[in-house]
């Protein structure tokens, strides 16, 4: 097969134009990559231009001729860190607009698995940074850092904003370079270019230490398995930890 | 004393304490309240030993008028003690909680005066959390033994979870070990919660806004290799107390020898935690998988196999049930083959209805083909190049031995089969199976 590479804006509504323009010009591309993460090509490229129309279509398509569930596994995909992600989703809807519903079952086949385990990774990473998120007091607001490989911060919102009703926090994503943001009642996730956080102060500092004595304490020595604590709490999470930070 | 030092002493005497778990109930956040609680449990950190840290796990107090043996805090025991006050306790919760250090909190303590008393200082804490600070999230309270029943009432009301150690898997042992306990006053408030929760899910589905006692159930714990049961009694005692008292968790706790008794393992030897986790293995075949004690375990074979899990030993020791056949077993037939678990069993469900299942799909439906392999068809295929024999089944399912280690005792060797072949019998019969 001939490569032919796609470029697009990176946002989702462009992705789905790519899928649209795929479609258009019975073309399937090999390769659809960011404008600004392309590097210069020998081969042909499509610049996939954003038309909200066209989104709009694809998108509700998805619904009408797959499934709800296919939808959110587009949705979902479309956050995840999985390796050419935006050719896997073409596939993905390629195939669902051939078998319908069934394709989110088609397990056995190298897209449909491979879109199920990198939104599997997903919903784990953001299950895991429920607990692992640490937030530091300043003023009365809450603050935290994460850098998740996936995009979770849509996945974190609804608990977070539920579980502290009555505070004023901010979830930053340091590697996605978007935030959650939250006053009492109201909240959202808004890019952010640049983000930096106050010295923490004694009282901050006094919970923290307290926490580090507990985080200490509570290990039983005779029981040491460093390589457990290990799989469980993977090491790329640590530099965001209290407990794993020194002073 | 600082709340510094408090919690160093208070968190170094509950530490031997099992569950950590902050599952069971869902409560979702409310405007002017703090907090939540998530039915599937959030783990928040893992400590050096690799166990989770969900709840600030402290006791009360660590002072105490009992002279349990194995307790590190018996009245016998020369350490230092301490005491929060439930303020104290309560404004530190909330401390860390709102930190998203924890989950919520698990409060057991030492028998302060008496039961009673100390039993009002728990109480009062929980009071302060959920009335003043409005606190939903996850709270594990330990029944105080010999309390009266109106003061844990009010307890059960207050907290998600409440347990009971039962602590020695039989009633000599606790004798033995524990002069002030009898296995009757621990059965009897374990009794006593069961019944109230049970009183409790009718007194629910009547009125929708009942209080809710004890929502996400009771737990309790047993110390493992302290005394000398067996797997097969441990495993048997865990099931009567899931069938008849409805608990939600047993939890096992490998014994490390915190004390000089002469009635204990010394001091300095080591817990025995692959038992325990052959144990923990068993307890979910038992919970998730529709095993019964009495399948994995016998009078013959009073204790799980060391190298090997319990779901391969019972396979290998039923011919007769294999090979399932992927394509038509019913789901609790799919849970009995190693290798295939809740999940990959659900996904064979799904895949199979979206068209026909091939053997070379199943690592992509989570399928542990490695054990799976031995024990399944799929369309009347079975795996290519596999000797179906026990001796050989046994040997490939046996963990790989390390380079150079010495095999382990009770491992099968090549050595062990050479007799047979020249005709010898003993060593097949030697086979655990």
């Amino acid at each position: 097969m001939q490569p032919l590479l796609y470029r697009y804006d990176g946002s989702f509504e462009g992705f789905l134009c790519c899928v649209f323009d795929s479609y258009a010009r019975k073309e399937q591309p090999t390769e659809i990559c960011e404008e600004s993460t392309a590097q210069l090509s020998l081969f042909p490229v499509h610049r996939v231009v954003t038309d909200p129309a066209h989104a709009k279509r694809v998108f509700s398509s998805l619904r009408a001729r797959i499934s709800a569930k296919a939808e959110d596994l587009v949705l979902l995909g479309f956050l995840t860190c999985m390796h050419e992600r935006e050719r896997v989703l073409l596939q993905f809807i390629r195939l669902g607009f051939r078998y319908g519903a069934k394709v989110t079952d088609m397990l056995s086949d190298p897209t449909v698995s491979a879109l199920e385990k990198a939104v599997g990774h997903l919903r784990e990473e953001a299950h895991l940074l429920l607990g692992f998120v640490r937030f530091s007091e300043y003023e009365g607001r809450l603050a935290a850092v994460i850098s998740p490989k996936n995009q979770v911060l849509p996945l974190m919102q609804a608990h977070f904003c539920a579980r502290f009703p009555e505070e004023t926090f901010c979830i930053y994503d340091d590697v996605h370079n978007e935030a959650l943001l939250y006053r009492p009642h109201v909240g959202g996730i808004f890019s952010i270019s640049a983000f930096s956080l106050p010295e923490a102060d004694a009282r901050e500092q006094y919970f923290r230490s307290l926490w580090r004595v507990f985080y200490e304490t509570i290990a039983i020595q005779d029981r040491e398995n460093p390589k457990c604590r290990q799989t469980q709490m993977p090491k790329r999470y640590w530099p965001h930890l209290t407990e794993m930070r020194p002073e | 004393m600082t709340t510094l030092e408090k919690l160093k002493i208070l968190t170094d005497a509950a530490k031997y304490d099992v569950a950590c778990t902050s599952s069971g109930v869902d409560r979702a956040g409310k405007a002017g309240a703090l907090g939540s609680s998530a039915a599937c449990g959030i783990c928040h950190s893992f400590s050096a030993d690799g166990r989770c840290i969900s709840l600030l796990k402290v006791l009360f107090t660590n002072r105490c008028i009992c002279d349990c043996q194995y307790c590190l805090n018996r009245r016998s025991n020369d350490m230092p003690r301490a005491a929060f006050t439930p303020r104290e306790l309560a404004d530190l919760t909330i401390a860390f909680y709102r930190r998203n250090y924890i989950e919520g909190l698990f409060l057991s303590s030492g028998i302060l005066r008496n039961a009673d008393y100390t039993c009002e200082m728990l109480l009062e804490t929980l009071r302060i959390l959920r009335r003043e600070y409005h606190f939903r999230g996850y709270i594990h309270v330990k029944a105080i033994p010999g309390a009266d029943e109106q003061l844990l009432a009010r307890l059960g009301l207050l907290a998600d979870r409440m347990s009971v150690n039962i602590e020695m898997p039989s009633e000599k042992s606790l004798q033995k070990l524990c002069p002030e306990k009898t296995r009757q006053s621990v059965l009897h408030p374990m009794g006593w919660i069961a019944e109230r929760i049970a009183q409790n899910t009718h007194e629910l589905a009547k009125y929708r806004h009942a209080p809710a006692f004890v929502p996400a159930g009771q737990s309790t714990q047993m110390i493992v290799g302290a005394t000398p049961e067996s797997d097969f009694q441990i495993l048997r005692l865990a099931q009567g107390l899931y069938q008849n008292y409805g608990l939600k968790r047993v939890f096992y706790s490998a014994y490390i020898p915190v004390s000089d008794s002469a009635l204990l393992p010394p001091l300095g030897s080591k817990p025995p935690l692959q038992r325990e986790h052959r144990l923990y293995q068993a307890d979910w075949l038992m919970r998730f998988y529709g095993f019964q004690a009495q399948e994995l375990l016998d009078e013959a074979h009073p204790n799980l196999h060391p190298q090997l899990d319990p779901k391969c030993c019972w396979a290998l020791r039923h011919p007769e049930f294999f090979p399932v056949e992927l394509e038509r077993a019913d789901p609790h037939t799919l849970l009995r083959v190693p290798g295939i678990g809740p999940k990959s069993m659900r996904a064979i469900l799904r895949a199979r209805r979206a068209g026909s299942l091939r053997l070379e799909a199943l690592p992509k439906l989570g399928v542990v083909c490695k054990r799976a392999q031995y024990f399944i068809t799929c369309s009347g295929r079975r795996p290519k190049d596999l000797v179906l024999t026990p001796e050989a089944m046994w040997r490939a399912l046996l963990p790989a031995p390390k380079k150079g280690a010495a095999p382990l005792p009770g491992q099968l060797c090549w050595e062990d089969f050479m007799p047979r072949m020249s005709g010898g019998n003993h060593a097949a019969a030697s086979l655990p199976l």
